[in-house]
Order: structure tokens, then sequence, then C-alpha cells
């Protein structure tokens, strides 16, 4: 027997699957449909195959930032239940792999964007990179409690990033798209942190409703969502909006306000008496708003290739 | 111990050799697809080549 054979385990050693999982791949579905649906709703069309390798771009380049991620916070990560069977905190990945794959994929996808399509969309794909894995993850996650503020703004580049790519340039949709991701990011993330008390206050993570307390959490639940209606209504008024859009926004975001009004109304005592249901049904709620948003866009540009409005 | 032609190392790895080289053989696809339809987009590229091509002079209609 050679040692290399008795140092590692069979079931230690990482296999395919561990390394894509360092991708975070769940986060990169919405990564892709947001910029698919940026691409899409530009009203420069690319080469199909330049679409495609655009997408697959962007999302190796969201994968490198959760790759880069899971290298720095490899520690909390360790300490919450929802991560602790990461590659990098359950020991198949070292950290050093972590961040060999996450720098080697930034490099790549971005060098890649800037030859298919542009280089002021591999620009922004880079910047978007450096905003999640160091100005998000490494300097302000730990430090305030505006953490998922901040985060949620490498989140909202993704469908910003496909418009420059079809078009080369940023133009007041592709901030509208990013506004109505940046926005939504905080009331979907703080009402999870409203009913899954324990995890992040173990790992030491200042949450708002840590710092500031619940009833602050629930305050600004509803400041934001009431912003967010704003931008997200206004977006059906630019050229890329269309009655789908209109009518969906207006619905999901009433529906939405009504959901954050509601969390505004409780307190803890009544949260507490039928197990934060309210919170629960708007997180839920909150992630079919953001994809059926995206997909009311793609409805009404589909409309337009075929002539109807 | 006699040399084995497959070592356990290979087939504790076999996930990770199969998946990078499938990943490797769809960054060529990508590469050469990219690199077909940026030369169509191209348009023509011919070019005069020591003989004048008289289908490229500007405002002349080419001689049958």
């Amino acid at each position: 027997m050679t040692d290399l054979s008795t140092t590692s385990p069979l079931e230690g050693e990482a296999q395919f699957g561990d390394y894509f999982a360092l991708l975070k791949p769940r986060v990169m579905t919405l990564v892709v449909f947001t910029a698919l649906v940026g691409m899409l709703v530009a009203p420069v069309t690319l080469h199909p195959f330049v679409g495609f390798c655009a997408i697959l771009f962007i999302a190796v380049g969201g994968g490198a930032a959760g790759a880069l991620n899971m290298w720095w916070d490899a520690d909390i990560d360790a300490v919450m239940r929802r991560t602790a069977k990461r590659p990098v905190p359950s020991g198949r990945v070292t950290g050093g792999e972590a961040l060999a794959v996450g720098l080697a994929l930034s490099g790549f996808s971005v060098v890649m964007l800037g030859l298919a399509t542009n280089w002021a969309a591999a620009g922004l794909l880079a910047f978007t990179i450096f905003f999640y894995a160091v100005v998000y993850s490494m300097w302000l996650k730990r430090s305030t409690p505006q953490n998922i503020v901040i985060g949620g703004a490498a989140g909202a580049f993704p469908p910003m990033i496909g418009w420059v790519a079809a078009t080369g340039s940023i133009g007041l949709e592709s901030v509208l798209m990013f506004a109505l991701i940046f926005l939504w990011t905080p009331p979907h993330f703080w009402a999870l942190a409203l009913f899954m008390r324990s995890d992040y206050d173990d790992a030491g993570v200042p949450m708002l409703t840590v710092t500031h307390g619940r009833r602050a959490t629930r305050v600004h639940i509803l400041a934001y969502t009431i912003v967010l209606a704003a931008f997200a209504v206004w977006l059906a008024f630019t050229p890329i909006g269309g009655p789908v859009y209109l009518v969906a926004a207006v619905a999901l975001n009433a529906w939405f306000v009504k959901g954050a009004w509601e969390i505004w109304r409780r307190d803890e005592d009544m949260a507490e008496a039928d197990k934060y249901l309210t919170e629960r049904k708007v997180f839920k709620f909150s992630l079919l708003y953001l994809f059926l948003h995206f997909g009311a866009l793609l409805a009404d540009a589909a409309l337009r290739a075929l002539g109807v409005i | 111990m006699a040399l084995q032609v497959e070592h356990e190392l290979h087939r504790r790895r076999r996930s990770r050799n199969v998946g990078l080289g499938l990943v490797l053989v769809g960054l060529i696809g990508i590469v050469f697809g990219l690199t077909v339809v940026k030369v169509q987009q191209l348009g023509a590229t011919q070019s005069f080549d020591h003989v004048v091509r008289p289908e490229l002079l500007p405002g002349e209609e080419a001689p049958q």
C-alpha cells in the first residue's frame, strides 16, 4: 500500500459534485434566470449561441463568487445548521481548494464573457464577484446589520449584466431591474430571520433581528416593501414593461405590501402563538414574487416579438 | 507488492476525473462554437491577395 491510499479514506474523498456544490447551484438558478431575462428583454438581440455562452459565463462567475464566499465563511458555515454540510466546513474540500476554484473560475468567466460579448459586461461581472466576495463576505457581513442590504446588491447585478451583454450600455431599464432585486432582498431575508431565530445568533453574524430587535426588523420589512412596490410598478412604464407586467406588478405588490403590513402589525406574542405563520407565508410568497416579476417581463417581451403589443 | 494497472486511487477519483474531462470537452465545444459564430458575423472576409479581385473594387461592376 502506498501512503496516498491510506491518508484519505474513501468517504472523505471529494467527488465532482462537491466541487460543483462550491458554486452554490441553487443561487445559480436565480442568477441564470434573472440574467436571461435581462438579456432577452434588451432591445438588441444576441446570436443564440453567444447568448447561451454569456449566460453560462455569468453563472460561472456567480458560482466563483460563491466558492470564494465558502472559502472565507467556512468558520461560520460550520456553526449554522443550514450550512454545516457545505463542502468546506464538512471537510471534503479544503479551504485552499475552494479559494483556488473561486479565483480560477472568476478570471475565466470574466475573460470569456468579455470575449463572447463586450468588456463592459465583463467589467460588471468582475465588479459583482469583487462586491460579493470582498465587500459583502469579507468586510460587511460580520460587521453591520445592513449586511443583507449590501449582499442584495451583489444578487441584483445579474439582470444588469445580461442587459449590458446584449446592448453594451446600462440604461434605465436595467437599473430598475437591479432595484427590483436589491430592494426585494431585505424583506425576503428579514422575514426568514424572524422565524429562523437561532442560526445567525449562534454564528455571531449581526442580523437586524439581533442588533436592533425584532420590532425594528418588522418596521424595516414594511419600509423596504413600500419602496420596492414603487420601483416594481415604475418598471411597467419603461419600454420593457407591458400589460402582463403591469397587471402582475400591481397584483403582486399589493399582496406583498399587505403581507409586510401584517408582519408590521404583529408583535412577538402573536407570532409565537401561531408559530410565525404570517412571516413564513410572506417569505414563501416573496420567492414567487421575484420569479413572477421576471416571468412577466419575459411574457411581455414574447408578446412584443410576436407583434401582439 | 505487484504493480497494478488500476490503482485504488483511480477508482476513488473517477467521478472527479470524468467530470473534469466532460468540462474540458464542453469548453472546447464552446470556444469552437463561439469562433464559428464570430467569424460568420464578420461577413465577407476576403481581401486582395496579389491578384486584383474585381468584386472587391468599390463602385465598379465586376466584368463578366
